[in-house]
């Protein structure tokens, strides 16, 4: 009997959110299996089997896994779902295209984005946008989870797993990826960022957005992010985007820009350590959640603070 | 080709819910209640096809209380051609929904099935994905481009790190992000029209499925709160605070 954690990654790393899902596992307690699918993925492997933890790497290398497509991934999965009390994977947008379709498979039901672990049955997560935690029991013989990797701390590096080579599944040959557009950033990646600056519709233009935040951004040494708004309207790409159906973040700081704070917003965001928001209006929800409010004419305030941060 | 579009009534979006004293759940009574808006996003969608002569019937689903015929009247006022309710009083979980709509599916033969990516109360993000694997059709969650063209579907989806495109045989399904499209308001004429239109309603029981929950809710209850902050007057306040007291910069 073990726990199966799906690792995302780019083939050479692990994405951090694999290590946050791996902390979940631990949480549940057993033995923890590491499955990482693709190829040419040795070096991501490899890492995998250095994590705190993890008793064994099992790595399905072959070239119809090169594009993590859900269907070749859960045909892979289900073939080694044998002898698993769970199976794992961050609540990203990669876990959360693919374990549906295996729970489906399994014919068990899904647990999506749990935010804590209360025994290896029951777990807390988010509904309505994270404005009630439920807690739910599964009678399932598998529970196959998603893990909102901001409620768990990364394990550490130190491990030495042995990694075994696993046959690959037949591929499915049901969709062909055409192309990727990644947004290609030397800032630290949203999800593990210790300080994110987030801009929204107050903002004006794109061209406000960059002028503006970029600067403050880089002094800081932070991600950047945006509201809804600010991405519909142009301003920055979609994987900018914190929220109930964007990102789930969880930063040390969280600098709320020309935000409102809607409902959808807050919910992406609410459990960051600190948050800043400066907004002109003083009724803005955003100072609800705000620990600095600065009522204040944001095109006047974050040149001057970018500036006074030397 | 037919389209099918499931579509759930779930409270409205701009309702900040409240849990209720006792733990069991939120609190639902005189809630206001609409289409999820991810779903009006997928019918929007379905419609398109059908008026770029893609598609030639759109199918609206709604699953759960007979309240949900208004959830279907809407997806008919924005251009649906029917609907159909599967009608229980019993608590539907993405599995079960999943179900029901590939006994459709089975049904009606739809080339295409586009489902919102999530629904905004119990936010699962499963049942396309669940509907697509019990079918052993092609999936492409979070689209945010569809193009249909000779049996064929090119999808560009959100992905965390940017955009991906797929291309897949149909029959599929699709779920939609919020950038997909900007759902019409349906005007008076349309509501009208859509209260003529056929509404059939089955059982779970007529489509041979067990549609019992997986999971029990033990309990619901707030969020942590956050502690009031304090106003900063200006920012030199700002940087001090940040530096000295919250110590993260
Ligand atoms: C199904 C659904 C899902 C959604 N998911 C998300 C989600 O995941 N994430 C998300 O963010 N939203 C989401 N939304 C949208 C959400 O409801 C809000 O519309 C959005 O968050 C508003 O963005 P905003 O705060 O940037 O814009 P606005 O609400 O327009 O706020 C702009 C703010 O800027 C301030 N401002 C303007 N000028 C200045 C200035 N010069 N100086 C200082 N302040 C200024 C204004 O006072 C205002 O408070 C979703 C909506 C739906 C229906
Ligand atoms: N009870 C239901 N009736 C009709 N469609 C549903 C129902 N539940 C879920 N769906 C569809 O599945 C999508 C995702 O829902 P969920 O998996 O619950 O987040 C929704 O946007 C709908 O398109």
């Amino acid at each position: 009997m073990s726990i199966l954690v799906i690792a995302e990654h780019d083939q050479q790393t692990l994405k951090a959110a694999t290590l946050n899902t791996v902390a979940a596992a631990a949480r549940i307690g057993g033995d923890i299996h590491v499955l990482v699918a693709g190829a040419g993925c040795a070096a991501a492997a490899a890492q995998a089997a250095t994590l705190q933890g993890v008793s064994k790497v099992l790595v399905a290398d072959a070239a119809h896994y090169a594009a993590q497509t859900a269907e070749n991934l859960a045909a892979l999965v289900l073939a080694n779902a044998a002898g698993r009390t769970h199976i794992l994977a961050p609540a990203t947008t990669f876990g959360k295209n693919l374990l549906p379709r295996v729970a489906a498979l399994l014919d068990v039901a899904q647990i999506s984005e749990i935010t804590a672990v209360e025994s290896a049955d029951t777990f807390v997560r988010p509904i309505y946008a994270g404005n009630a935690m439920a807690t739910v029991q599964s009678a399932d013989p598998v529970k196959v989870i998603t893990v909102r990797t901001t409620a768990f701390d990364a394990v550490a590096a130190g491990n030495n797993a042995p990694v075994e080579a696993l046959a690959a599944a037949a591929d499915t040959a049901t969709t062909q990826l055409q192309g990727r557009e990644l947004t290609k950033s030397e800032r630290p990646e949203l999800g593990a960022a210790k300080i994110i600056v987030s801009g929204g519709r107050g903002l004006g233009s794109g061209e406000n957005y960059h002028k503006l935040l970029e600067p403050l951004a880089d002094k800081l040494g932070a991600a950047l992010g945006a509201s809804r708004a600010a991405v519909d309207a142009g301003f920055v790409p979609n994987d900018y985007q914190v929220g109930q159906t964007g990102k789930v973040v969880a930063p040390q700081l969280y600098l709320a820009i020309g935000i409102s704070g809607a409902i959808q917003h807050l919910a992406g965001m609410k459990d960051s350590k600190v948050i800043v928001a400066i907004n002109k209006d003083p009724d803005a929800p955003i100072f609800q959640v705000a620990d600095y409010a600065l009522v204040a004419d944001l095109f006047e305030t974050v040149p001057q603070l970018e500036q006074s941060l030397g | 080709m037919k389209i099918l579009v499931p579509v759930k009534r779930v409270v409205d979006y701009n309702v900040k819910v409240r849990v209720k004293a006792d733990g069991s759940g939120v609190d639902l009574a005189n809630v206001k209640m609409s289409m999820n808006p991810f779903d009006e996003i997928a019918v929007e969608e379905a419609v398109r096809l059908k008026e770029a002569g893609i598609a030639t019937e759109v199918i609206a689903i709604s699953c759960g209380p007979a309240a949900c015929q208004e959830t279907l009247r809407t997806a008919m006022a924005i251009g649906a051609d029917r609907g159909i309710l599967v009608e229980t009083d019993v608590e539907l979980q993405p599995l079960a929904v999943a179900k029901l709509l590939k006994a459709l599916c089975d049904k009606e033969q739809p080339q295409l099935v586009v489902c919102g990516k999530q629904a905004i109360d119990d936010d699962a993000n499963q049942t396309g994905q669940m509907l697509a694997a019990l079918a052993g059709w092609p999936q492409a969650t979070f689209a945010s481009k569809v193009v249909v063209a000779d049996g064929k579907a090119t999808v560009t989806r959100e992905i965390d790190g940017g955009l991906e495109t797929l291309q897949f045989a149909l029959p599929a399904v699709v779920t939609t992000d919020l950038r997909l499209n900007e759902p019409r308001y349906a005007t008076l004429p349309n509501i009208m029209k859509a209260k003529k239109k056929p509404l059939d309603t089955v059982k779970p029981e007529d489509l041979g499925v067990d549609v019992a929950p997986r999971l029990k809710t033990l309990k619901v209850v707030e969020p942590a709160k956050r502690s009031a902050g304090v106003k900063v007057a200006d920012v030199a306040e700002l940087v001090n605070k940040l530096k000295n007291e919250a110590k993260v910069i």
